[in-house]
């Protein structure tokens, strides 16, 4: 097996680093082998994810002058509903850093499940924003069968939309385990790739409000 | 007992991870309201603005591998970095070859396609 | 009424049956082709039922059940990918065979309807691809590489299963469309604006589109397990370096896999949502883009067919190395030109269509990059070249298939040098010269790559061998049928012949398409042989039994253990310290050890989730195809539900007592003294009881 011994600058973590994000450390060792394949193969997974929205994001790109006289970015993109958007998706971000961190550090369940919460409250919230926006659009005339352009938007968009609800399904599923079995090595696991797919839910976005958002309406 | 009792090692490690969480938060902060910033108050010209949008963007994303994914040059297993380096190749490769096979196209056989 | 039929049916009606034109409109031409049609439907039903009925008689049903379809076992598992690979290959081949059929026929007119050529060159390229060559190969992985890194099995069992569920729906589902028809008729590549709902509205692109994202569901997956179990189940000692040729190969598939198949699953969903709720990605108006779907397509394309040559280079230098008696040449110069391949895969793309209007300058680019490509393939010909130097050559039934691809792809590489030429490709592009290309890399490659594969390590498998007389008889079969069938094409690209051409109006073209035809027939012919030898095998397999594990003197892992090999694998994970693990033990007498002690070994429990994602993907798929919403829904649910409630499983492995290990393995042991062992002269006998002679001191192995 590959060495997990690295010399490491003094202010990282000081847990031999097994798998991609946070790593629990050797207080939780139970079942540190199977966390290490099984983080690592969802890690495997969300770059086969990566592709398809990169994919999806060069197609948008390609499909900018197939308006066909129907409406354009400026006229179908509102800042402020993607500004809210990303800040709650940001902020859900960190709450959810939060609860790893309580995963790591605390044995009580009480903080993790209140920070849990809090990150499914904000993912439904960006979620709530997001279908409103789409109701918005569709009043001005932005329905993909309009045009080219804006079925580009609408194969982008919503499926990192469904990603965000996929997320939030995971989650509640994940509180359920939790007040089945406690926090167990298997909802450890859980959480740990949640963890990955959350924060892979942000950088999209940023993708996003960079690419659709910001340089359509600038 | 709520929180667990952490040895000295242990507890140093949550103030650094802590830590990284709240810079990565603090920064992706920043570089979420300049671009927003520009594009809704700012006066620069097209270009500037696109090159703003995207480099906050690149090193946003950057920020969250780092601070929040964990994602580092040295303290990893190899096989971490070098999927998301592959992964970045790939796109690059796969995304790069379109824009330019497609724009191509179009100036030559569709140019009303052109944005 | 209606109301309700259109409800629980959807959009399904009397016209899905394949032999309603011959009904409707009684001509002798929709005749002909009614009956040949309805006569496949007929098949299909009757295969089903006879299977069914098969199993009830022997009383099977618990058996299945138990050991087959809710087994993690990768071996299983594995098998079932394989058997899967088998059936579908027959239907393709017949296929073809009515295709080539029609086309010696065919001048000037000819006996098949043009919608029913349309589906069958559909079908056939289809099923080749996603249903024949993917399985068979994601079958061949599973089944060796964990054997050969020393694992119990793969990372992810589960998922594994899910994986052979996901395959069997879409084949599934390609065999329903049999029944109710129709098929598609746009390619195995489905370009718009053709297989849009303006051009074509009915369920045949619809079938094509979720059989091939069952397929690429499956197949990204598969790709997952694969790499994460080459990255961290290897036992310890075996270093990347040390792994053998086939499970470098394996690990550069499953990358390919996991970065190659998002564009399929891209614009497949795109195409979907064109066809479902009237998107413009691809059509032909309001700024719709189909030069992005082929762009799309393609970057998926090219990948996939290295994902089905890479694993055959495997099996032969696993081949050539085994039966030259001679480790393999030049190791680390095969691994590099393996991960160059695989990394220039993806750089190539648009060598497929060069005359779609970008500028020379782009298609000059790609077309360097595409003879780059060349390059690394020409290296590990010479390795091989350099493997059998010198070496015993033993002429076994892989052998002669490893010893046929050797030169027919090297003929069938440089055809594809030639198409690489953008000028060149221009006048070829799209006719039977290309179809004679890359036939002549898939068959001499990875057909017969799978099949000396299947020669290879059915013994292992199963516990005896496969006989070598309707062997050889197929392989000579395979390889002289591939010729007479497809040289001629390269004549008719380049006089002129288009490739999906239902008929012809130039007789010049007659007398090949009739060689063509009659190497179809061989070709046919080949198969039987193929089934004969199963046939004759399973007869006789008491007296070609080899439960001693080792019947072609081999190099690795697998080789150290029984034939079947045990539930498990290994009684003990072994200690690697070297390349070609286990001739390293043979050749130090270190081979055949009792380990000191035996741990209890957990190994993962039975599971129905493969058979529900099987079902649930099958009836998802068809709902989705036939407008039965309510069925898209349902089975959407069920699914949603299994995940989660999988998620609450907590009992997800049983133990296997040391006991119970160390009894297995010592019968073992006492049945290998008891074999007697056979220098290589008598290795194809009945003779051959799976125990080599120990290796010859002093000499190159």
């Amino acid at each position: 097996m590959t060495s997990t011994t690295t010399h490491r600058p003094a202010d990282q973590a000081r847990s031999p680093v097994r798998h991609p994000g946070l790593n629990l450390g050797p207080s939780h060792q139970e079942s540190e082998d199977v966390r290490e394949e099984m983080v690592f193969g969802f890690w495997v997974f969300m770059m086969s994810d990566v592709i398809i929205f990169g994919l999806l994001f060069a197609t948008y790109v390609v499909m900018l002058g197939g308006t066909a006289g129907g409406p354009g970015p400026s006229d179908l993109f509102e800042m402020k509903s993607a500004f809210i958007e990303t800040m709650i998706l940001l902020v859900s971000s960190f709450t959810f850093g939060m609860a790893s961190l309580a995963l790591k550090y605390r044995t009580d369940r009480k903080v993790l499940v209140i920070w849990l919460v809090v990150t499914l409250l904000l993912g439904l919230g960006f979620l709530f924003f997001e279908l409103k926006d789409f109701h918005t659009m569709f009043g001005k005339g932005g329905v993909p069968s309009r045009s080219g352009f804006i079925s580009a938007f609408f194969s982008l968009v919503p499926l990192h939309g469904l990603h965000v609800t996929g997320a939030c399904i995971w989650l509640i599923a994940i509180l359920g385990q939790i007040a089945v079995y406690g926090v167990d090595s298997f909802v450890k696991t859980a959480l740990l790739r949640l963890a990955i797919l959350w924060h892979f839910l942000d950088i999209i976005w940023i993708g996003i409000f960079s690419l659709v958002y910001l340089g359509g309406l600038s | 007992m709520s929180q667990r009792e952490l040895s000295q090692e242990e507890a140093k490690e949550f103030v650094s991870e802590r830590r990284s969480y709240a810079w990565g938060y603090l920064l992706s902060l920043l570089l979420t309201l300049v671009p927003f910033g520009f594009a809704a108050f700012g006066d620069l010209s097209r270009m500037a603005l696109w090159l703003t949008i995207a480099g906050c963007a690149l090193v946003q994303i950057v920020v969250h591998l780092r601070f929040f994914l964990h994602i580092t040059w040295s303290g990893n297993k190899r096989e971490d970095l070098q999927l998301i380096l592959f992964t970045v190749l790939i796109l690059l490769i796969m995304g790069g070859g379109t824009l330019w096979i497609l724009f191509s196209l179009y100036y030559r056989m569709m140019p009303g396609m052109m944005p | 009424m209606t109301d309700v039929w259109s409800f629980i049916f959807g959009r399904l009606g009397w016209d899905a049956l394949p032999f309603w034109d011959a009904i409707k409109d009684p001509t002798t031409f929709n005749i002909i082709n009614g009956v040949i049609a309805g006569g496949a439907a007929g098949l299909v039903l009757l295969g089903a039922l006879a299977t069914v009925v098969w199993i009830t008689w022997a009383g099977k049903w618990r058996y299945l059940w138990t050991e087959w379809l809710t087994s993690p076992d990768h071996k299983k598992i594995g098998i079932m990918f394989i058997v899967i690979a088998m059936v579908m290959l027959s239907r393709a081949l017949i296929e073809a065979v009515f295709m080539r059929a029609q086309q010696a026929v065919g001048l000037d007119g000819g006996f098949l309807s043009p919608d029913h050529f349309g589906e069958f060159f559909t079908t056939h390229g289809t099923i080749m691809i996603f249903f024949m060559a993917m399985p068979f190969l994601t079958g061949m992985i599973n089944y060796v590489m964990p054997l050969q890194i020393g694992a119990r099995d793969l990372s992810f069992p589960i998922m594994n299963q899910i994986s052979l569920g996901l395959t069997a729906a879409g084949a599934a589902i390609v065999m329903i469309s049999l029944v109710l028809a129709p098929f598609s008729t746009g390619g195995w590549s489905g370009y718009p604006p053709y297989t849009e709902l303006a051009y074509s509205p009915d369920a045949g692109v619809d079938y094509w589109i979720w059989a091939v994202t069952l397929s690429t569901l499956s197949s990204t997956l598969s790709g997952i397990n694969f790499a994460v179990t080459i990255y961290k189940k290897r036992a310890p000692g075996m270093k990347l370096f040390r792994m053998p040729l086939f499970t470098w190969t394996a690990l550069c598939t499953a990358i390919l896999m996991i970065f190659g198949m998002p564009p399929l699953t891209v614009v497949t969903a795109l195409l979907a949502l064109d066809r479902y709720l009237d998107f413009h990605m691809f059509t032909s108006d309001l700024g719709g883009n189909m030069m992005n779907y082929v762009n799309l397509f393609w970057a998926f394309g090219h990948p996939e067919v290295y994902i089905l040559i890479l694993l055959p280079f495997g099996i032969y230098s696993e081949v050539f190395a085994t039966f030259s008696g001679k480790r393999l040449y030049g190791y680390t110069s095969l691994v590099i030109a393996t991960m160059c391949i695989a990394v220039l895969s993806f750089t190539v793309w648009l060598h497929h269509f060069f005359t779609m209007g970008q500028s020379a300058s782009i298609n000059a680019a790609f077309g360097i990059a595409t003879m780059l490509i060349g390059i690394p393939t020409g290296v590990k010909v010479y390795d091989w070249m350099l493997t059998m130097y010198r070496g015993r050559i033993r002429i076994s039934v892989p052998m002669i298939y490893a010893i046929g691809f050797i030169m027919l792809f090297v003929l069938g590489g440089l055809t594809g040098i030639i198409l690489a030429t953008p000028s060149v490709d221009y006048q070829v592009h799209n006719s039977l010269f290309l179809i004679a290309h890359f036939h002549n890399m898939l068959i001499p490659g990875t057909l017969f790559g799978m099949l000396s594969a299947t020669n290879f390590w059915f013994p292992k498998a199963f516990g005896f061998r496969l006989e070598e007389r309707w062997g050889r008889r197929a392989a000579y079969a395979w390889i002289i049928g591939f010729m007479l069938a497809f040289f001629p094409l390269y004549a008719l690209g380049v006089m002129g012949m288009p490739r999906r051409s239902l008929t012809f109006f130039e007789p010049a073209y007659l007398p090949w398409t009739i060689a063509a035809g009659v190497g179809a027939i061989v070709i046919l012919f080949a198969m039987l042989f193929l089934l004969i030898q199963l046939w004759v095998s399973v007869r006789d397999r008491h007296s070609n039994n080899m439960f001693a594990g080792d019947p072609w003197d081999g190099r690795s892992l697998e080789w150290a253990t029984s034939s079947p090999p045990p539930e498990y694998n290994f009684p003990v994970i072994p200690e690697i310290h070297s390349r070609d693990a286990y001739m390293a033990e043979k050749e130090q007498g270190k081979a055949y050890q009792v380990p000191d002690e035996f741990p209890d070994i957990e190994m993962p429990s039975n599971s129905a989730m493969g058979v529900i994602i099987a079902v649930t993907g099958t009836a998802m798929a068809f709902g989705l195809t036939w407008y039965m919403w309510w069925l898209v829904i349902l089975s959407g649910v069920v699914t949603l539900v299994a995940v989660i409630a999988r998620g609450f499983a907590r009992k997800t492995t049983r133990t296997i007592s040391g006991d119970e290990v160390r009894r297995t393995h010592l019968a073992w042991l006492e049945h290998i003294r008891r074999t007697t062992p056979v220098d290589r002269s008598k290795e194809q006998t009945s003779e051959n009881r799976g125990l080599p002679v120990p290796p010859v001191e002093g000499a190159v192995q």
